[in-house]
């Protein structure tokens, strides 16, 4: 069913010189809609549309998508209604239907009840009716989050935490948006923490466990407020976990990172590319000419087999 | 007949002058459109400029969004808070007490800056 690759690839991401899973390679096959798979410590791939990819017993399939920014309009992405349903219609494209949608968060743009609107109606054309929710800081003004959590945050805790669990996978939703602090990163708070730590307390330590939440939980870039202050506090009460995989949004572009169990990865967003770290003077919405945006805008799989402590993680482009 | 003459005349140039004192208000108003009446600071890339401004009391500051992302204008002390402002939306508001008042963008925390009254 799976290809092992040739050139068996253990990737070195921290120079310690301790072996790391080869995921920089497989993103560098994103684009091509490659499927890859980590099992046993190897890399291990096969297309995207390859039929014996179908869905086996006991697996699931979902797709997150990020940073939709209803109502933004200007250059860089002047439609970003005709580039949400791009990716809606490669969601409905996929070989194996996803069971549901993780949406990383900056669903709106203005916080605005005719852009939530837009994007509800747009999604409800997926194959995948189930959508889960976590805010970013553009759904959140003005009105402490209010106007989310009546939409999305239904039995959610606090400003919209919350758990669930998945044909035996555990989604953690976090929310590190709110009462941002001057100077600082992305935040959880005291509440959220406890919340967390009790909440996983008594898993058994087999369970996959998926966060997913706006603001990356690692730190990539503190000078543009790419990170979240009291994440490492968050990822302690995860250490016991055979494996912990975090989907974040909020950077507009695909990074990843292993670290011991964890692995981290943040999607494409559906309306606007946004600079690599120190490309540019700031980290606002990046023009690229017109036939490049929908190769810079994007949506990722997450597909996951029972047994096989294998999450595998495959991100592709709206073109 | 001389005194309707008169009158008429008198009436002529009271017109004209009024016409010219509504020109004049006219242009005084939209000048104060295009220059507000204190200092201004720019929001663009991320950056309120200048970062740190020095007023008197009772001045009027105008924040001005040209980035082509919101962004907000909130005292860390609460003091003062704009709703969010688009590209070209602007937020004034007038400092009447001598102190410093540190600010930054709810949004995007990372910007920051400082106003000195004194």
């Amino acid at each position: 069913m799976t290809k092992p690759i040739k050139d068996g690839i253990l990737y070195d991401h921290n120079h310690d010189g301790i072996d790391r899973r080869g995921f920089l390679k497989c993103m560098a096959w994103a684009g091509t809609g490659t499927l890859c798979v980590i099992q046993g410590g190897v890399l291990q791939s096969f297309a995207l549309n390859d039929p014996a990819a179908k869905r086996a017993k006991g697996q699931l399939t979902f797709v997150q998508i990020s940073d939709s920014h209803m109502g933004f309009n200007k250059p860089a992405n002047p439609d970003v209604i005709a580039t949400l349903k791009a990716a809606v219609d490669k969601i409905n494209a996929l070989s194996i239907p996803p069971e549901f949608l993780l949406h990383t968060g900056d669903i709106s743009h203005l916080s605005k009840p005719a852009e939530f609107d837009n994007v509800d109606q747009i999604l409800k054309t997926a194959s995948a009716k189930k959508v889960f929710f976590v805010p970013g800081e553009h759904d959140v003004l003005e009105d402490e989050g209010a106007q989310y959590r009546e939409r999305y945050g239904k039995n959610t805790k606090g400003a919209g935490w919350y758990s669930f669990d998945k044909s035996g996978v555990h989604f953690i939703g976090l929310v590190n948006v709110m009462n941002l602090k001057a100077g600082g990163l992305g935040s959880l708070g005291h509440e959220q923490l406890e919340w967390l730590e009790a909440d996983v307390k008594h898993l058994s330590h087999s369970t996959p466990i998926i966060v997913f939440a706006h603001i990356p939980l690692w730190t990539i870039y503190p000078d543009w407020g790419w990170g979240t202050d009291d994440s490492v506090q968050a990822l302690s009460y995860l250490k016991k976990f055979g494996s912990v995989t975090v989907l974040n949004g909020h950077i507009h572009q695909i990074m990843q990172k292993v670290e011991g169990n964890i692995t981290f990865h943040t999607a494409c967003s559906t309306a606007f590319p946004q600079p690599k770290p120190g490309e540019a003077p700031s980290p606002g919405p990046m023009k690229v000419p017109a036939e490049q945006l929908r190769t810079m805008l994007g949506l990722t799989r997450v597909d996951f087999v029972r047994g096989k402590h294998a999450l595998a993680v495959t991100d592709s482009t709206l073109v | 007949m001389r005194k309707i003459q008169s009158s008429f005349a008198g009436k002529a140039v009271l017109t004209l002058v009024l016409i010219g004192a509504l020109g004049l208000s006219v242009k005084w108003a939209m000048a104060a459109d295009a220059n507000p009446p204190g200092p201004e600071v720019k929001i663009d890339n991320f950056s309120f400029t200048p970062q740190q401004i020095t007023v008197k009391a009772g001045t009027t500051i105008t924040w001005t969004n040209r980035d082509d992302i919101p962004h907000t204008v909130t005292s860390t002390d609460l003091v003062f808070k704009s709703k969010a402002l688009d590209t070209d939306d602007k937020f004034t508001t007038t400092f009447t007490k001598p102190g410093t008042y540190s600010y930054f963008c709810s949004i995007h925390p990372k910007m920051t800056g400082r106003v000195i009254v004194e």
